[in-house]
């Protein structure tokens, strides 16, 4: 798996940026500080980043960032991929009324507009911290993956090994944890990079919107503070560029494991990268 | 005849969803901690200097909970109040309904959101075709991975970005609002003007970050299709490329765009949301983040309770689509 670059890269950015979370506190940056000699200055060899208008470093108010982000998208991930588990796997795999019912309530799910569902919630519990704006996230953000399962477990359930063991006389707990999960180890952990990004960009939003607490550092709440504070019609760009570029890039970074894995299993997908097709044109012409 | 069953078993889903909706609607303030109905009564009295009269109480405790009532006959007022289409008042824009408020923004939205949504979806899916078809050509190799990364940019930061560049350093277009103010409103043609040079930079961003999704699924699926025998068959019938690529491939690979819709469109619609908040135009979203701001709950719930049903309608109209595109559906029911 890790031959393909697309997952390398991938999971260096992730790695790169958990690292950056976890030893954040221990770096000489103090995202709160005010330098009242340096106000709204641009990117300089003192403040890499530049400063807010409140003179604060912008590039330790960044790493700071990916503290507070890092930790709702990863909560909220854990969150929704339980619920995804628990929802769609046995959906899948006893079928009937049971399938009735809960396909019912992923698809409810599915069709319902997500942001302004967490808005109107987050709206009620305003300023708020991470934990709770985490919940809140994941709540609401698990029926795609519970569908992706549902089916696969669908699937899964009518093998012959599954049966086999049925035959046997396992019981059903056994079946589910010890036979059809451990075949959907890698959608599960697919959709737990996509909930991670969604759950980064779900909280940037809520931030973007003043609902979580003002205290508290993410990449969300500098972009809102820029916009507060008209930094784009005064045209300090280096305040609200890097807190943006770096959600891309985690997100871009957990799509690129997600491709990778998918080529890995997808040989139709496999054959159609660069790589291959370069590769097989010189054969050919040779 | 086994389209029609689909089609009412796709109606008759959509119908629980939005009972569910106006369920969630009633719970939600009912479920918070505190008493939104009180709440909003003593602010509304703090921002009228008077009593509030007899007849906005009653129609505040139908919607937000009314303590001298069990939860049943609540929900028989609630759904009484909704059939006139009272949705309560404004707090902030005390004494006007929140209905009209709503109803004000609400053709700004849609025409924002709908324009760009139809746009983004056949700007993605068509270039989605091409790259698949050719997949691992210079054109796929450079736009797939490009995309990708279009796709993890939050809306709102586009937006910022957008506005910074197009309206703050080359001032191309205006800073904020969605018409000039200037012009009596109405069908003129330099009003007309005004909506969409006030609309054009909104709608490019949205489609900008939005197309991406739709390429990428296109993309894949598109490649899957292109080793299958029909379109081998029709090649080798010497029937045009760009025939076979358009009406034999990309018919079927478009299949999942539309069923996956529904998961699109909520997605756009958050995004479109943040996107007017950050351009100050005035339709839905914008309405939303005042709600949010000034702690306007009655607006909160019109607004989320609107948004809703209007999305379900949305992904109604794409089932819809869905049965003319897939014959299969009439064999398989």
């Amino acid at each position: 798996m890790l031959k393909s670059w697309k997952v390398r890269f991938g999971l260096g950015v992730l790695v790169f940026f958990v690292l950056l979370a976890i030893i954040g506190p221990l770096l000489p940056l103090d995202p709160r500080a005010n330098d009242f000699s340096a106000i709204s200055q641009p990117p300089s060899a003192k403040h890499l980043f530049g400063t807010t208008q409140f003179g604060q470093d912008v590039l330790a108010q960044t790493v700071a960032g990916a503290r507070g982000s890092m930790l709702v998208g990863i909560l909220a991930a854990l969150i929704g991929t339980l619920i995804a588990v628990l929802v769609g796997v046995p959906a899948g795999y006893f079928g009937r009324a049971v399938d009735n019912g809960l396909n019912f309530l992923t698809n409810l799910f599915l069709v319902m507009p997500v942001l302004p569902l967490i808005l109107i919630v987050a709206g009620y519990v305003q300023g708020t911290g991470p934990w709770v704006i985490a919940l809140i996230i994941g709540l609401f953000g698990w029926s795609g993956g519970a569908r992706t399962l549902r089916a696969q477990a669908l699937s899964l359930s009518s093998r012959d090994f599954v049966l086999a063991m049925r035959m046997v006389g396992e019981p059903h707990r056994r079946l589910i944890f010890f036979e059809v999960l451990p075949h959907l180890t890698g959608w599960i952990s697919a959709m737990f990079l996509h909930g991670m990004i969604g759950g980064v960009m779900a909280e940037a939003g809520l931030a973007f919107l003043g609902i979580t607490d003002s205290g508290s550092i993410s990449w969300g709440t500098m972009i809102q503070a820029a916009q507060q504070q008209s930094a784009v019609l005064r045209g300090f760009w280096w305040w609200f560029v890097p807190p943006g570029l770096c959600i891309a890039l985690i997100g871009t970074a957990a799509t690129m494991v997600n491709f990778g894995v998918d080529e890995v299993s997808n040989p139709k997908l496999r054959m159609a990268r660069r790589s291959v097709v370069v590769r097989t044109r010189k054969v050919v012409e040779a | 005849m086994v389209r029609w069953a689909f089609l009412a078993r796709r109606l008759g889903f959509y119908l629980a969803a939005a009972a569910a909706a106006i369920v969630l609607n009633f719970l939600l303030p009912r479920l918070m901690p505190g008493d939104p109905s009180s709440a909003i009564v003593e602010e509304l009295e703090r921002v009228s200097g008077q009593q509030v009269p007899a007849e906005t109480l009653m129609s505040i405790r139908a919607i937000f909970g009314n303590p001298h009532a069990n939860l049943l006959q609540q929900f028989g007022d609630y759904v009484r109040q909704l059939a006139h289409g009272d949705l309560g008042v404004s707090v902030v824009n005390f004494p006007v309904p929140v209905a009209d408020l709503v109803s004000q923004a609400m053709p700004w939205t849609l025409l924002l959101v709908g324009a760009t949504t139809v746009t983004a979806f056949a700007i993605g899916t068509l270039l989605g075709v091409v790259a698949g078809w050719k997949a691992g050509s210079r054109f796929d190799a450079i736009l797939t991975p490009f995309t990708t990364f279009l796709s993890s940019v939050p809306y709102f930061w586009v937006a910022l970005l957008a506005l910074w560049v197009f309206g703050f350093v080359l001032g191309w277009t205006p800073l904020s609002g969605g018409y000039d103010a200037d012009l009596p409103q109405g069908f003129t043609f330099a009003y007309v003007l005004s909506v969409l040079h006030h609309g054009i930079l909104p709608a490019a961003t949205i489609v900008f970050s939005a197309f991406g999704g739709w390429l990428l699924g296109m993309r894949n699926m598109t490649v899957t299709t292109v080793r299958e025998d029909y379109v081998l068959l029709a090649q080798a019938k010497g029937l045009s490329p760009g025939r076979v690529m358009l009406r034999y491939a990309a018919r079927n690979a478009m299949l999942p765009s539309f069923t996956g819709f529904a998961m699109a469109l909520g997605h756009v619609v958050g995004g479109a949301l943040l996107t007017e908040i950050v351009f100050s135009y005035p339709g839905i979203g914008y309405l939303m983040y005042e709600a949010l701001q000034k702690r306007d709950y009655p607006m909160m719930q019109g607004v989320f309770l609107l948004i809703t049903l209007t999305v379900l309608l949305a992904n109604l109209i794409a089932d819809l689509m869905y049965v003319l595109l897939d014959p299969r559906i009439r064999a398989r029911g």
